[in-house]
């Protein structure tokens, strides 16, 4: 691992006055790898991606990109990223600030192959401020990507485009993570990360609180409940019934949470055709972090 | 040096227009409006130079001004959108960065002090090219303390009140340096006058009437200006960059 290291973490920490953004995670990525770096608002994860970028100093721990600092990895062109604020700008035609963007790198793609690649050739000799938000976001994909790096980081790349925006957006990045390049992605969409990435490091409250495939994942936060109004019916009975981990009442109705949804709805009909008003919801990803957090909390109280 | 780099800065200061207005417009104007009705007076306020000389460079020295602080516009714009954070993810050095915006100011600042020289001859301003060539080189070596100070208030200043700052820097440096009216004789004033390096920079016109502009003492405060500036600037960088 050492010598083929891609991202190295290690008890890597940082606080702002009392907030402790980042609680000592250690996470290491192999080159060629996709990491969603999966968590909440105020997770850590774009402090994390700062530090991993070279953009803020950790107060503990540390970072190593390609068994570089963070800066080294940076000045010798091996990195690019998209980070989750930042406008362009303005003065310049789209194409000008490709351009410009791929002077500043070693070895960058060809500036009109990458303009197809994102979809903005027909945008090119419009001018930088004058762009819509979705767009404006795809020039700064272009920007990372001209850069051909080794690694390419994404903070929250998606925010701001529409469905047909996202659905380009990752069959681009697909297609560059298929040359073999690293990946690291944060985002708050689950769903995004159990299908772009090989593997998912779940993040919370500052800590790394489960890392794993993207399937793990998804059975760890991804649980369903299944909600009925179902008068009479003995608690203990539906606990029985598979794919359900847990039953409670609530006046007529019930809540069941499931590890398996589908298995449990079946068993439920068969079993209790009398139930009504049937409900099948996600638990919130919110829902299913702050479990989790709060589990973490208790195994190491900050 | 990253010449692409450059080519870039250069493209976007052209094409924004807004700061020409003060780098060359205004001190335009003003130069036609108060050197030409009087272009006959020899003698400017006993100092020995034609009025039209004095306002030729006192307005020089004001667009010039200009055009160096305007660096801090841009460093304070790229600082609000973020884009300083994207640059700061690539290969490209902060010496580089600085070099280009410094540059692309000096370039700003040279097509101000060449466009009110020529104003200046058109009103009868004569010189020999030797006078000329030693105004220019002066000029532009008392613009590096504004150079510096363009890359200080571009890190210490929000974009949204760069304007009325380098606005009000560059009157205040014009009226205490004297660039409006000359101040001799001692006093206060002339003190003041003396400790700024908008003072010598009006000075150039000197060289016109045999003298060297800047004198030991003016050596010493520019220096002692674009030091203390430099300090201060690396700090507001350091403390800007620390930020993240």
């Amino acid at each position: 691992m050492a010598t083929s290291a891609g991202i190295e973490l290690k008890e890597l920490a940082k606080s702002y006055g009392a907030v402790r953004a980042v609680r000592g995670i250690d996470v290491s990525v192999d080159p060629g790898e996709t990491v969603a770096l999966l968590g909440p608002n105020g997770a850590g994860k774009s402090t994390t991606i700062d530090m991993i970028l070279g953009l803020l100093e950790p107060d503990g721990g540390t970072a190593s990109v390609f068994g570089r600092t963070p800066t080294q990895a940076v000045d010798a062109g091996l990195v690019a990223a998209m980070l989750q604020t930042g406008g362009l700008i303005r003065d310049l035609k789209v194409r000008e600030l490709v351009a410009l963007a791929a002077s500043l790198y070693p070895k960058p793609l060809d500036v009109g192959e990458i303009l197809d690649l994102t979809g903005i050739q027909s945008i090119s000799e419009q001018m930088t401020h004058k762009l819509s938000g979705g767009q404006t976001q795809r020039v700064r994909f272009a920007i990372a990507l001209v850069a051909d790096p080794e690694l390419l980081v994404l903070d929250e790349p998606t925010v701001a485009m529409d469905v047909e925006g996202r659905r380009e957006f990752w069959a681009t990045m697909r297609e560059f993570a298929s040359r073999g390049k690293t990946i690291l992605f944060a985002t708050h969409y689950l769903e995004e990360a159990d299908a772009y990435a090989d593997r998912v490091v779940l993040m919370a409250a500052g800590r790394v609180v489960a890392d794993g495939a993207p399937t793990e994942i998804k059975a760890l936060v991804g649980t369903r409940t299944i909600r009925a109004t179902l008068p009479g019916a003995a608690l203990e009975a539906l606990e029985r019934l598979p794919g359900v981990s847990n039953a409670e009442r609530h006046g007529e109705s019930v809540v069941l949470v499931c590890s398996d949804s589908d298995a449990a709805i079946r068993a439920l009909l068969d079993g209790f055709s009398h139930a009504r008003d049937i409900e099948i919801r996600g638990a919130g990803l919110e829902e299913a972090f702050l479990q989790l957090t709060t589990a973490e909390e208790e195994k190491d109280p900050a | 040096m990253n010449a692409s780099y450059v080519r870039y800065e250069l493209i976007r200061t052209f094409r924004n227009r807004r700061f020409f207005i003060f780098s060359f417009g205004f001190p335009l104007v003003l130069f036609f409006v108060i050197a030409a009705p009087n272009r006959h007076v020899k003698s400017f306020s006993g100092t020995g130079i034609s009025l039209p000389l004095y306002y030729m460079v006192g307005l020089a020295a004001f667009g010039s001004m200009n055009a160096m602080l305007s660096t801090g516009a841009r460093i304070s714009a790229e600082r609000t959108t973020g884009w300083n954070r994207q640059l700061r993810i690539t290969p490209l050095s902060t010496r580089t960065y600085f070099r280009a915006k410094i540059l692309t100011s000096y370039i700003v600042a040279f097509i101000a002090l060449l466009l009110l020289f020529a104003a200046g001859r058109t009103i009868g301003v004569h010189l020999p090219a030797h006078t000329w060539i030693h105004m220019l080189w002066l000029m532009l070596v008392c613009l590096i303390p504004f150079a510096v100070l363009g890359i200080l208030i571009g890190h210490l200043v929000s974009a949204e009140s760069i304007g009325p700052v380098i606005g009000g820097s560059v009157a205040l440096f014009a009226f205490l340096g004297g660039i409006w009216f000359p101040i001799t004789g001692g006093g206060v004033l002339h003190e003041i006058a003396e400790a700024l390096p908008s003072f010598w920079l009006a000075r150039a016109s000197h060289v016109a009437i045999g003298s060297s502009g800047v004198t030991t003492h003016g050596w010493i405060v520019l220096a002692v200006w674009t030091a203390g500036l430099a300090l201060l600037a690396r700090r507001a960088y350091r403390r800007d960059t620390k930020r993240g």
